[in-house]
């Protein structure tokens, strides 16, 4: 009896020890925080690179938006990280890179495909490196309700004074809430509202520029009048914003409830699946004169874990990413993210199209705090959160905020030294 | 037979033996992690080295104005949040302690239950929960408010910076009352009938028997509960990260010494965290706990007279 028993663990220790050996099944993790894609990669995403390369499985591995960073820093510091690690633009995955987490991918095939403005985000300060495979971007606009639009006989605005002409007619008929968005999570402030509408006030790529060369201050009337712009947001806005999150913005506007939405692209996908109405989308309105801008945000990118156990398999399905293949499949399957390849995409979906249109017809730019200026402490794009939260709240002026944000600056950056 | 009586008595082993397990995970999960978080905030990356810098990173904390003033602030709301506890959730605490340990009440046990069911849930739920209740936009509270007509009394009171604060230290209160209640209740049932009832032959009932005779036994109890108190609102976090998020908005108004903690260490967003300074702050927070709970227990426990029955 003994005997059998010990033959019978001998069998099945030499069983399990042979197993890997025979089926070259190699498995990948992807860190990740898009935790709201999770289906679209396990029925479409995965399944399509499953079937091209039989013997890799790939499992995502979403954590919370808010978490990932730290979670991500913790893994690698202890060596438990995924094998492929989604980044996020600029400093945050360039620290990942300087500190040896992260593998360069100049010489993974189709990375030829992406323009230097796409790769900028995930190379090191020289331009020499680029460290991750740019993957989407997403661009910021106002969604609308359109069968609320046409209930009301209104149609979208151009200019910021056609903008506000309509928030107040949406407010004296009453039947909705002019604008959904609240301050209770602050980055809906600075994010949907201050980089939204600012590029028309500081002329997009030339402001940005110049304010990381310092030629400009953001004390500049150029940068503080969205501030003031958006300091007029605040009564179009429902009841009791103040402790209105994210969700509940999104909920107001999908439950029709509220006529337009300050939106960030990523929000169609959620948008199409929950509202029964009509949509349209239109561009941050113009102020008098000015030029048409809009964030084109380079969103998110893939790299390869350096201490990966997989670098094969990991460099494989890289190069799938970097193809057409994918950003169609990609594009189409998450409308709201705009891949960042130089190749025609096609998209299906109509409100995914009108934003990527805005690419031909308005000059594009990104976020204004994400290139060096949230490199130290204070961060300006936390603190631009707060400020633009507390504009819209009416507990600082836009001068005040615009001049506690310098400050901050001011206090680490040393442009030109 | 006397060979064996001089024999010294054998080392117990079993004592080291009972006492490892405790020991040694206590060590291994507590001990040794505090030592190498004071270790580590007196170091600091340079350059990607780790140099060794004595205090700068609290002379950091202190001495420079950005982040002293966003030290100080986390500070005064964390005092704010534990003076909100002290004054309401251990006095309603014992309150209701000396209502539940009256004979005469009925149903004491489901009240007991009802007043204790929050403590055992989440964070998560309690947070979730009262930003519903809260939320203007789909809250029962506004509708409850509306209901007895007085709606203006509603604001948005966990976007408003006046309120957002106080009105998270009430949820904490609501959720913990059953702790001091639980001690308290224990401490008034351990009190023998034999004083009670001299203390009813000397004409001392009601409500002057609670001040007079249960009070003054029951304060040892009351000093755990506050010390208790004291070192878990030192060390709250979770129900400001659920309800606010990290930033501990709005401007930082419910920013307390946890928060600041997480944002420091872990980083936030754009934010690169940064352990060093992190684990500085980590120390300040171990020796603001260390410096309260020795004010207690020498210049308060040592003076409370103990009752023998």
């Amino acid at each position: 009896m003994k005997t059998a028993f010990a033959s019978m663990l001998m069998a099945s220790t030499i069983i399990a020890g042979v197993a890997p050996a025979m089926a070259e099944d190699v498995s990948l993790t992807i860190e990740s925080w898009r935790n709201d894609d999770l289906q679209v990669w396990q029925e479409k995403i995965i399944p399509a690179f499953e079937k091209a390369h039989p013997d890799i499985k790939v499992t995502f591995q979403p954590a919370a938006p808010t978490e990932y960073n730290a979670a991500l820093n913790a893994k690698l510091a202890a060596g438990s990280a995924g094998d492929l690690i989604t980044c996020r633009p600029f400093d945050a995955s360039l620290e990942l890179y300087k500190k040896g987490y992260l593998a360069p991918v100049d010489d993974v095939k189709g990375m030829e495909n992406f323009s230097d403005v796409a790769k900028a985000a995930w190379q090191t300060d020289d331009a020499k490196t680029t460290f991750c495979v740019p993957m989407a971007s997403v661009i910021h606009g106002f969604i609308y309700n359109a069968d609320a639009f046409k209930e009301l006989g209104v149609e979208p605005p151009k200019t910021e004074q056609e903008f506000f002409d309509l928030l107040q007619k949406i407010k004296d008929d009453g039947t909705y809430i002019p604008l959904a968005m609240g301050t209770k999570d602050q980055w809906e402030a600075a994010t949907m509202g201050y980089q939204n509408i600012g590029p028309d006030y500081w002329d997009g790529e030339k402001g940005r520029k110049a304010l990381i060369a310092g030629e400009e201050k953001l004390t500049d009337p150029d940068w503080v009048k969205p501030f003031e712009t958006l300091a007029k947001w605040a009564p179009y806005m429902g009841d009791g914003y103040q402790a209105q999150a994210y969700p509940d913005s999104q909920n107001l506007f999908t439950l029709g409830r509220a006529a337009i939405y300050p939106a960030g692209s990523w929000d169609i996908s959620v948008f199409n699946a929950q509202a029964d109405f009509k949509m349209g989308a239109f561009p941050p309105p113009v102020p008098e004169g000015g030029k048409c801008f809009i964030s084109d945000q380079p969103d998110h990118a893939l790299a390869m874990n350096a201490k990966t156990a997989h670098p094969e398999a990991a460099r494989t399905f890289l190069e799938w990413v970097a193809s057409k293949d994918f950003a169609e499949l990609y594009g189409n399957a998450l409308p709201g993210f705009f891949p960042l390849t130089n190749e025609k995409v096609e998209l299906s979906d109509p409100l995914a199209k009108t934003f990527l249109s805005w690419r031909d017809s308005c000059e594009p730019t990104m976020r204004s705090t994400y290139q060096i200026l949230s490199r130290g402490t204070p961060n300006l794009e936390n603190e631009t959160w707060t400020a633009a939260a507390n504009v819209i709240n009416g507990t600082v002026t836009p001068e005040e905020a615009a001049a506690s944000l310098q400050k901050g600056l001011d206090s680490w950056y040393k442009p030109g030294k | 037979m006397t060979a064996i009586a001089t024999r010294r008595p054998a080392f117990r082993w079993h004592i080291v033996v009972f006492l490892a397990p405790a020991v040694l995970v206590y060590t291994a999960v507590m001990i040794l992690p505090l030592f190498a978080t004071l270790q580590q905030s007196l170091y600091r990356e340079v350059d990607n080295q780790t140099v060794f810098v004595g205090l700068d990173n609290f002379r950091t904390l202190l001495g420079d104005p950005r982040w002293s003033s966003s030290f100080w602030n986390a500070l005064w709301n964390n005092c704010w949040f534990f003076i909100v506890h002290m004054a309401l959730q251990n006095p309603i605490g014992i309150a209701l302690a000396a209502l539940l340990s009256h004979p005469k009440l009925r149903f004491a046990s489901v009240y007991r239950t009802a007043i204790f069911v929050p403590t055992i849930l989440s964070f998560v739920i309690v947070g979730f929960v009262w930003k519903l209740i809260l939320s203007p936009l789909w809250g029962v509270a506004p509708s409850l408010l509306d209901l007895v007509g007085l709606k203006v009394l509603f604001e948005p009171w966990l976007g408003d910076e006046t309120y957002a604060l106080t009105a998270l230290s009430l949820i904490s209160v609501w959720q913990f009352v059953g702790i001091p209640m639980m001690l308290i209740y224990a401490a008034l049932l351990s009190i023998p009938n034999e004083v009670l009832e001299a203390a009813e032959c000397d004409g001392i009932t009601g409500i002057a028997q609670f001040w007079k005779i249960k009070l003054p036994l029951i304060l040892p109890s009351i000093g755990i509960v506050s010390v208790l108190t004291f070192v878990g609102n030192f060390n709250a976090f979770d129900l400001i990260y659920v309800a606010q998020g990290a930033l501990a908005g709005p401007n930082g108004s419910t920013d307390i010494l946890g928060t600041f903690l997480y944002r420091t260490f872990f980083g936030f967003q754009l934010q690169v965290g940064d352990p060093n300074m992190g684990a500085a702050v980590a120390s300040v927070m171990f020796l603001i706990i260390l410096a309260g709970v020795s004010l207690y227990l020498f210049g308060i426990q040592t003076r409370l007279r103990r009752y023998q029955f």
